[in-house]
């Protein structure tokens, strides 16, 4: 063989590719076409945090006039800041969604500072008026859904166990977690809700082991907030448990299992902000909501789920979505028997307290350190 | 067979030697350069026909890769920034394989330097950037050091396997960094994200002066040229080649076979330290959970390419680098998955490991016996 030719070859080959490459147009958007980018953490069809900005991007695709280019799996590192720039320069894109909370400081805040004339949306809610103008946030108040699952969790489960498989006891998390267990104790005054900590937002195997390890303790209703929900969910339902959900509707995973589920509702608001984006109209800075604000849903309940149940949890539903209904209300003891919201204190969705969360409410089993 | 040509002039002696010499080096030197660049189109053909089964172009994806890895000045600078970490974690592993040992862990390393050196800033709060920036250098560098230190000193002392060891060795230091992060080094406000405390504005390292790549990328070059400099031209780098070819052979000239593994195991600790500390003082601002980012282990991929060369390591991060920064316009033009650039890594990796056996096979390269 060879091996001389075939090198010569491969270099005449490459140089026409070269060539020919070159002479493609190298940006394809029309000079009218407003240019979106997205950035994920993980995996677009993750069943989970990142679906649910993958499904946000799909509905923004019909749209005319717009122009979405996506990139998965970007860490948060230098690397984000330039895929930042790459889509800023290399697409075109003067609207961007880098949706991971780990890319606000410093990557986000670095970019729009050096790109002023392009608006960063960032997914997390940490903006201050401090930060860069053409940077912004927006988030949604998910515990409420997670509270109504806990509601439908609590009417469902037979043993009174329930378990939560969650990444890490920050306060976001924490939220989410005693949200669930007070909406359990309205169904059922006995619940406990048993927790996992696993360390991280994606940690497919601790997660399987964690759920198993539930399953085996009498848990029968198993939900998780974690990036990728599709490990807990499968193994839930495979050991015969019942789940809820998160992120997004992972019913199709375990159709029989699935009882209902906390979802974002970014396929609304995306379009909205895109809207508003072209329309010329300012996005405001700090942008936040719930199910009234139709940024979090609620998945539709599985089949198996009680007729009791669901009247209760639509009641809750209709509630929050009216706006007259909190969640943390006092008297709130933590599960050390310390009293965290004194009777006649009502922490509402924008107290900034709920910010700082670092307990666990009673009936949850698990320590936040 | 049948020679056609004449027969040669016999060539005197001293041609015939300078003959030999001229065409061992040159033939020696253009197989490390020709095999490679061989290899790198091999594999990128194997990359074209696999996406072109997805139904892309594939001179499509040539040019998006050259476009997004050299194609602009941004490119370039995209490509240089990913690539300045790399440089120094890939050294971690090229220098203890002189000896012969095969150190994985360079992403421990890291986060250990990456520790160490902001707990050095967050020590010396009033002392002025420069010297904070100074501290955090040698304190990542120690910190890094020390830990590889630690599996090379398993391997002498002990006898546990490097290998083994250093892997191993990444999870306890994810474990400490983790441990830190969110209890004892966590700065209070950082709710949702576990910090460490900032190291301050002030203090952080810029870019290199006209460019956004920042200084760890040329304190990567300089690291590996010294690397260079202390295999090939030192007694030290000799010594340690010795004991790398028959570590016996080497005891028995009376090597410090102990004293060349423990410091060539903290060199190379040092440098993905080092890495760590730039993460920090360039990137981050703090430590956090962000750090283990994988650094450490591309390094590995660095080195082996390099075939342990620290002066090839720098071109090899480079083109490494590119494939990074190609790999966003390949998802957003050509709507690959993500997962299609460790594809082309996997193949780059297995077609180059593959182009070992070339070396020294090929006949135009080959030395004419006479």
């Amino acid at each position: 063989m060879n091996f001389d030719n075939l090198s010569r070859r491969r270099m005449l080959q490459a140089t026409a590719a070269l060539t020919l490459g070159a002479s493609l147009p190298v940006n394809r958007a029309l000079a009218a076409t407003t240019t979106i980018g997205f950035i994920y953490v993980g995996s677009r069809d993750d069943y989970g945090y990142n679906q649910a900005h993958a499904q946000g991007a799909a509905a923004l695709k019909h749209m005319p006039g717009i122009k979405v280019v996506e990139e998965e799996k970007v860490p948060e590192t230098e690397a984000v800041e330039k895929t930042m720039e790459s889509m800023i320069n290399l697409d075109g894109a003067t609207l961007l969604f880098p949706t991971s909370f780990g890319y606000y400081n410093p990557h986000v805040l670095k970019m729009a500072a050096k790109y002023p004339a392009v608006r960063f949306e960032h997914c997390g809610g940490l903006w201050t008026s401090a930060d860069p103008k053409n940077a912004a946030s927006y988030f949604g108040y998910i515990d409420e859904s997670v509270h109504v699952a806990g509601i439908v969790a609590g009417h469902m489960t037979k043993s009174g166990k329930l378990g939560f498989v969650a990444a890490k006891p920050i306060p976001q998390v924490l939220r989410n977690i005693n949200a669930y267990m007070l909406g359990a104790k309205l169904a059922n005054p006995k619940a406990t809700l048993q927790v996992i900590f696993t360390g991280d937002w994606s940690m497919p195997v601790k997660e399987a082991e964690a759920t198993n390890s539930l399953v085996d303790q009498g848990v029968d209703v198993v939900t998780c907030h974690v990036d990728g929900p599709k490990t807990v969910v499968e193994n839930a339902a495979h050991r015969g448990a019942m789940v809820t959900g998160y992120h997004v509707n992972q019913s199709v995973l375990a159709p029989k299992a699935y009882l209902t589920g906390a979802e974002w509702n970014w396929e609304v608001l995306y379009p909205r902000f895109a809207k508003m984006f072209t329309s010329g109209e300012t996005i405001p800075n700090f942008y936040r909501g719930g199910l009234k604000e139709e940024i979090v849903k609620v998945s539709p309940y599985g089949s198996m789920v009680g007729d009791e149940a669901r009247k209760q949890a639509d009641d809750i539903k209709a509630k929050l979505t009216a706006g007259n209904y909190v969640i943390f209300n006092g008297p709130i003891s933590d599960n050390k028997g310390n009293v965290v919201i004194a009777s006649g204190v009502s922490r509402g969705q924008t107290d900034p307290e709920l910010e700082k969360m670092n307990y666990l409410v009673d009936g949850v089993i698990g320590a936040t350190s | 067979m049948k020679a056609d040509v004449g027969a040669p002039i016999a060539p005197t002696a001293a041609e015939k030697s300078l003959r030999e010499a001229f065409g061992l080096k040159i033939g020696g030197a253009a197989e490390y350069v020709i095999i490679p660049a061989l290899a790198l189109a091999v594999s990128l053909a194997l990359f074209g026909i696999f996406v072109s089964l997805f139904g892309k172009n594939p001179l499509d994806l040539y040019f998006y890769m050259y476009q997004g890895a050299f194609g602009t000045w941004f490119s370039w600078q995209n490509t240089l920034t990913r690539a300045a970490p790399l440089i120094l974690t890939a050294l971690c592993t090229a220098l203890p394989a002189q000896l012969g040992m095969v150190i994985i862990g360079g992403e421990g390393a890291l986060l250990i330097g990456a520790l160490t050196a902001t707990g050095a800033a967050l020590a010396i709060p009033f002392a002025p950037p420069l010297v904070v920036q100074i501290a955090m250098g040698c304190a990542g560098m120690i910190g890094g050091g020390l830990w590889i230190m630690l599996a090379g000193g398993l391997r002498h002392y002990r006898g546990v396997n490097e290998t083994i060891s250093s892997l191993l060795l990444v999870y306890i230091a994810l474990a400490i960094l983790n441990f830190l992060v969110e209890g004892p080094m966590r700065d209070p406000s950082s709710l949702n994200k576990p910090s460490t405390r900032d190291i301050g504005a002030a203090n952080m390292i810029g870019n290199i002066p006209g460019t956004d790549v920042h200084w760890g990328f040329v304190f990567g070059i300089i690291a590996a040229v010294l690397s260079y400099i202390l295999i090939y031209h030192t007694v030290f780098g000799f010594a340690a080649r010795v004991a790398g070819g028959n570590i016996r052979a080497a005891k028995v000239v009376g090597l410090g076979v102990g004293k060349l593994i423990m410091i060539t195991c903290f060199l190379a600790g040092g440098a993905a330290g080092l890495a760590g500390m730039f993460e920090v003082g360039a990137v981050q601002g703090n430590t956090n959970a962000n750090l283990a980012a994988g650094y450490g282990f591309s390094g590995i991929l660095v080195a082996f390419l390099a075939r342990q060369n620290p002066l090839a390591i720098i071109p090899v991060a480079i083109l490494l680098g590119g494939i990074g920064a190609s790999g966003g316009l390949l998802q957003r033009r050509l709507d690959l998955p993500d997962a299609s650039v460790l594809v082309l890594q996997g193949t780059i990796f297995l077609v180059v490991l593959a182009s070992d056996s070339l070396y020294g096979r090929l006949g135009i390269l080959k030395r004419k016996t006479p």
